[in-house]
């Protein structure tokens, strides 16, 4: 078994299905029928790139895991999600903030990824990709206007930006597992999509009206199984039904 | 569905406010419905006509908001992705349902913004299924199966309704709703067919949903004194007892093809009038859960306020960008 394309697209994988998830907790709470309407499209995005990664994830394992087992059969220290993603909605502001930082970063990384040499992830990204686009335009129009709102609205969208950005870095991190698969033209090196993320992060930010404050210690673990306290938690939800009854297909 | 009359105090008392039509409009109006016309926004219209469709067509829409609540119950814990999409695609049809069916209502002079005040301060109603709650998977099931089988039932006839933007609304939402009822069958029968935990389920959930999903149809036609008047107007097709009828009459065999058992031991085809009987409704229940007593209808109504509430300074901050930039837009 290729053990660095797999962890690798469980990487992939879990970012899409852990912010579906979190996606899915604002189902009938969003500000209005249009911006429920919107998130959901999100998360539907999410749910079946997930569905693809993880898929072809269970493949290149060999073990007989499908998507579903590898997504309600791991604990969370097997997850292999960015931190970003598993922290918790907060208000709507710190969700379009997490959205607007993630789908940036991924819209680059997966933009690189239509050439990877495994034509398998090349596909998958290349459907990805032009998603991703959209969330990332849907999220900056949000900071945008929630920053150029109102006096209350600004201070969420701040709020939401200074919240996150601790987080940032490890979405730009390499490790020995991608130095290998980068090598082998399979992977691509997030470092070299830091200047276009910072360039457009800072566009959006300053038509907002709001600025970036560059955390001094960033969060990192997530890619090596080490998480937050909240991604336990949301995993026990998500997975009660096929934990408690191992038996059954649904 | 949802368009059965649960507030009738409320209209009647509006009825009185009404005054009267002119009897040469109302008779060119009442010739144009019968000879099954659509009426348009713009037409002349009795103000008995456009209050009773704003009543429903609200109450429709209402509906399908409050819907998403005990469906999004589950959506978290669906258990495969492929459930969690198809859910969470079905909940989003229902939202797309709810701004339809705001947006045909509002061609008759009201705002959704009224409406949604309407049904958070309690003078709105809504379907009295979505007071009950979802306890297991095979509840999601069972709402498609049932529920939307039910809406379905009631829906496909207001495809003819008199007022042209609700009949048109309803031939798009009838399309999704069918769809909603096959995924929901469909996964009732995965159920029946899995482990002897899923089929438990499944039985626990035709157990609950069953008679509250026959209370869907509305009060006994006996006790639906705006019946013969809507009909006339077109505005409704069948009686209540006729759809609830229909709704059993095709809903039976398809328990009896999952295996599961009606929860109604006097329930028995009857040859003479090609019918199933089946056993009195609780009215009772039925007029408490719409007095808003039903089991979960508390916390429904706070979750709704709750996201309208928490949702305010979203709407103002993008209704202040809109409003600073178009006055950017004219200076510039
Ligand atoms: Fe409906
Ligand atoms: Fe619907
Ligand atoms: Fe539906």
């Amino acid at each position: 078994m290729d053990k660095a394309l797999f962890e690798y697209l469980l990487r992939l994988g879990d970012d899409s299905l852990v912010l579906a998830q979190r996606l899915c907790e604002w189902s009938s709470r969003a500000p209005t029928l249009e911006v429920d309407l919107s998130l959901s499209n999100l998360g539907l995005d999410l749910v079946g790139q997930a569905q693809l990664l993880l898929g072809y994830a269970g493949e290149v394992e060999g073990q007989g895991r499908d998507e579903d087992r590898l997504a309600y059969h791991r604990d969370a220290e097997e997850y292999r999600n960015c931190l970003l993603v598993e922290q918790p909605n907060g208000d709507f502001a710190q969700t379009m903030a997490r959205h607007f930082l993630f789908s940036i970063y991924r819209e680059l990384l997966l933009d690189e990824l239509v050439g990877s040499s495994d034509t398998r992830l090349a596909e998958i990204a290349a459907k990805a990709v032009k998603e991703t686009r959209y969330h990332a335009e849907l999220a900056s129009d949000w900071v945008i206007r929630l920053g150029d709102g109102t006096e209350e609205s600004h201070r969420r969208m701040q709020d939401g930006l200074d919240w996150f950005w601790r987080f940032v870095d490890e979405m730009f991190a390499v490790d020995e597992v991608e130095r290998v698969l980068i090598e082998r033209g399979i992977a691509v090196d997030p470092a070299v999509t830091r200047e276009a993320f910072d360039a457009r992060v800072t566009q959006v930010v300053k038509s907002a009206t709001l600025e970036v404050k560059p955390s001094t210690w960033p969060q990192t673990g997530g890619r090596q199984g080490n998480h937050t306290e909240h991604l336990s938690t949301m995993l026990a939800e998500m997975q009660v039904l096929p934990r408690r009854y191992p038996e059954a297909t649904w | 569905m949802y368009t059965t009359e649960l507030d009738k105090k409320a209209a009647d008392s509006r009825v009185v406010e009404v005054g009267i039509d002119d009897p040469q409009q109302l008779a060119r109006f009442e010739a144009r419905v019968a000879a099954d016309d659509f009426i348009e926004p713009n037409d002349w219209m009795p103000e008995t006509y456009r209050k009773t469709l704003v009543r429903q067509m609200s109450q429709h829409a209402h509906s399908e908001i409050v819907g998403m609540l005990p469906e999004g119950n589950w959506l978290t814990r669906a258990p495969s992705l492929s459930r969690k999409a198809i859910l969470l695609a079905k909940i989003q049809d229902e939202a797309g349902h709810g701004l339809y069916l705001y947006c045909a209502a509002e061609t008759l002079g009201v705002s959704r913004e009224q409406m949604i005040d309407a049904l958070h301060d309690g003078s709105a109603k809504y379907s009295t299924i979505f007071n009950y709650p979802t306890l297991n998977w095979a509840d999601i099931g069972a709402i498609g199966w049932l529920v939307d089988g039910a809406a379905i039932m009631n829906q496909v006839p207001l495809q003819r309704t008199s007022y042209g933007p609700y009949a048109r609304a309803m031939v798009r939402i009838c399309k999704e709703e069918s769809f909603h009822q096959r995924q929901g069958f469909e996964l009732m029968m995965h159920m029946v067919n899995g482990t002897p935990d899923q089929r438990e389920m499944a039985q626990d959930a035709l157990n609950r949903f069953w008679w509250p999903s026959l209370m869907m149809f509305g009060p006994p036609d006996d006790k639906s004194p705006n019946t013969e008047r809507s009909m006339r107007w077109r505005i409704k097709r069948d009686t209540n007892d006729d759809l609830r009828q229909k709704f059993v009459d095709a809903t039976v065999p398809q328990a009896e093809l999952l295996g599961l058992t009606v929860p109604d031991p006097n329930l028995r085809w009857n040859e003479e009038r090609g019918h199933y009987d089946f056993s009195p409704i609780d009215w009772e229940e039925f007029y408490a859960v719409v007095r808003g007593e039903g089991p979960v209808a508390q916390e429904r109504m706070q979750a709704r306020r709750k996201a309208w509430d928490d949702g305010a300074w979203v709407r103002e901050a993008a209704a202040s960008y809109e409003t600073k930039h178009a006055s950017a837009r004219i200076a510039a």
